[in-house]
């Protein structure tokens, strides 16, 4: 059951088209999420993992299209189903905590409201059904006091407080699969080890799958089961977390794990991963990684690698690797 | 001649800097119609010392809304503290300001720096970088206007940018270049003494290690000495000497960065360090979760400001403030528990 695929993307591309020009904001992702397992999705700012989230939602804003793939979910393209098969994915089958929950939580609407919208949208209570319902939630998801919360709004609360609420909101349904998009870059870190605590308890609890997306190394690897690698726009290696965090293949993975600052390890022995992310309306042209990549060879400037299986669930996306 | 100097103007230590019962409240108003009433005041800063020696990089840590920055900005006098004695290099800096001596003035502005937290706001967006980098030399007047070109394209070099990113504007660099540019000017003047807010947050992570080991880098060839305040625990254990811990507008811990990280003896620091979330935790350690939050600084608990949160709370908690003891040599706490 553990093994079962729950959702695949395939070859996913999607395109912005700016003034600026098109923006080849994700460009070739593939990777799939088994059963009640946590993918980590990590890649720094513009690799692509927020928008590739919001295109399994379909939720992609203008000028945003997504141009080719399949996205599979229990083994149906959701980008061929319609807009109304969608409105009963989105929030029921699978949900979203955004990145930031300041913004993402509407600040004219009560807390209460705002749950009891989502639990009235697919589920047939009455108002006062819906407001006892979101109480339940509130406190499901840890908030003390909340028959007074509820008439809360967004602004009067905590970081931590609107991050758990933003939690409370996707759980509305009990989805199978969450998509927690940077669930707790804002927040410091004892509140952080609460939220991440806390996500795996309700994990346990209601049998989720989690894709949790991160550019925080030591949160993926404290949280995930496997791991994907996204660069500009493009999977670069996945495997499962013990493989990724000692025995990467992709350079860039390499590079990221020896650059990341950590508790413990000398200051002279930080490595450092020239140059800066790739603009990507004028992307790299072969491997997107080449011109900071320490192993380029003339071919990485001409191809672009193919996603390779190096055996036991071991993808890589490397000329190095044939 | 030596004279020993009994008024409090000058200090013997060999510190850099020390710093003695710093105090910064903020009042809390209510704004009526006829008159505008206090009703509180905010512990910002609430009696804080510590000492720095040259070319150490003392590390500040917290959590967000602890009183980090303020005490980085009340030990420069950007805003006045309400009390406490600041020294730098055996000098009382408040009196400095407080004095209008503005030549004094200016030369301790030139010799304590700080690289403030966000460069998005922080950089003029209608200034070229090389105007950017000018602003010192010509506010401090300590260079011909002919050589100051080439002190800019020296302090780009420095940072690692190149001449012709002078003629740029802020808007069009990325955050990494932003910081550089920052860097190159908290440092045009060649200070002593420089404090870090926030030098990485919001940085990519392949960038941040190129911007903690420039400051590195810099620290070592100028001999500069760091204050560095950061809420990113991996960061500033990267590159701090001692580390202290702060809660609350207190401090709570004060040791080098190898007893705080591997025995850390206040129950804040313990939770802190085991919530920082790693890769390949070989020892297995236990995480500590705290429940609750950061009550507020207006209202501070009673007694230890940590209590409400603490997992060991005793009686004597609730009532008496611990104080900032010695538990080892150089390694200080303010605990009941631990100093008993």
């Amino acid at each position: 059951m553990k093994d079962e695929i729950l959702l695949n993307v395939v070859g996913l591309k999607v395109y912005f088209y700016t003034r600026a020009g098109v923006v080849r904001a994700v460009d070739g992702v593939n990777f799939n999420v088994r059963q009640k397992e946590t993918l980590g999705l990590i890649g720094e700012s513009g690799s692509g993992k927020s928008v590739t989230c919001l295109s399994i939602l379909r939720i992609v804003p203008n000028p945003g299209k997504i141009i080719s793939g399949k996205i599979l979910y229990k083994g149906e393209d959701l980008l061929e189903k319609d807009e109304s098969e969608m409105l009963n994915i989105r929030g029921k089958e699978i949900a979203m905590i955004f990145q930031d929950p300041a913004t993402s939580l509407d600040p004219l609407f009560t807390i209460g409201d705002q749950l009891a919208e989502v639990i009235r949208l697919h589920r047939k209570v009455d108002k006062k059904e819906a407001e006892k319902l979101a109480i339940e939630l509130l406190q499901t998801v840890g908030i003390p006091d909340a028959e007074s919360k509820i008439r809360n709004y967004p602004w009067e609360l905590s970081g931590g407080m609107r991050q758990r609420i933003a939690i409370a909101r996707a759980l509305a349904c009990k989805p199978r699969l969450l998509l927690a998009d940077e669930p707790t870059t804002n927040l410091d870190v004892t509140i952080q080890a609460q939220i991440l605590d806390f996500l795996k308890e309700l994990k346990e609890k209601f049998g989720m799958t989690l894709v949790l997306v991160s550019h925080d190394m030591g949160v993926v690897y404290e949280m995930a089961d496997r791991v994907a690698v996204l660069y500009a726009g493009r999977t670069c290696e996945i495997a499962d977390k013990n493989t990724i965090f000692r025995e990467a293949k992709h350079p860039y993975t390499e590079a990221l794990i020896t650059s990341v600052p950590r508790i413990g390890v000398r200051r002279e022995s930080l490595k450092v991963i020239p140059g800066e992310v790739p603009d990507l309306v004028n992307p790299p042209s072969g491997c997107r990684f080449h011109p900071r990549c320490k192993y380029a060879e003339p071919i990485c400037r001409k191809e672009q690698p193919p996603l390779i299986d190096l055996g036991g669930g071991h993808l890589v996306a490397c000329h190095l690797y044939k | 001649m030596h004279v020993i100097s009994t008024s409090s103007k000058v200090n013997n230590s060999e510190h850099l800097i020390e710093v003695k019962g710093l105090v910064k409240y903020f009042p809390v108003l209510s704004r009526g119609i006829i008159r505008t009433k206090r009703i509180g005041w905010v512990h910002a800063v609430d009696n804080v010392s510590f000492h720095i020696d040259e070319g150490e990089t003392l590390g500040l840590v917290g959590e967000s809304g602890c009183g980090k920055t303020t005490l980085a900005r009340t030990i420069l006098y950007l805003i006045p503290p309400t009390s406490g004695t600041v020294y730098f290099d055996g000098e009382n800096v408040f009196e400095v300001f407080k004095s209008g001596d503005k030549s004094k003035i200016m030369e301790l502005r030139r010799k304590m720096q700080i690289l403030f937290q966000n460069p998005y706001t922080f950089l003029d967006p209608r200034m070229t970088v090389k105007e950017i980098l000018s602003e010192p030399f010509e506010v401090h007047g300590v260079l011909d206007k002919e050589k100051i070109t080439d002190a800019v394209f020296k302090l780009l070099d420095m940072v690692g940018l190149e001449p012709y990113h002078a003629d740029r504007y802020p808007h069009e660099f990325s955050g990494g270049q932003r910081r550089r540019i920052s860097i190159a000017r908290a440092l045009a003047l060649e200070p002593k003494f420089l404090i870090l807010d926030e030098p990485v947050a919001s940085l990519d992570m392949s960038i941040r290690s190129q911007i903690l080991k420039l400051l590195i880098k810099l620290q070592q060839e100028k001999k500069l000495t760091y204050l560095c305040i950061s809420h990113d625990l991996n960061s500033i254990l990267h590159v701090s000497d001692r580390v202290a811990v702060m809660y609350l507008g207190k401090f709570v811990e004060i040791a080098d960065v190898e007893t705080i990280f591997k025995k850390p003896a206040h129950p804040y620091t313990k939770a802190l360090i085991s919530a920082v979330p790693v890769i390949d935790p070989k020892t297995g350690r236990e995480r500590i979760i705290l429940q609750g939050e950061v009550p507020s600084a207006i209202n501070p608990p009673k007694g230890c400001r940590f209590h409400p949160r603490c997992p060991h709370t005793k009686d004597i908690c609730k009532k008496r403030e611990p104080q900032l003891v010695e538990i080892e040599k150089g390694h200080l706490c303010a605990c009941h528990l631990v100093s008993g």
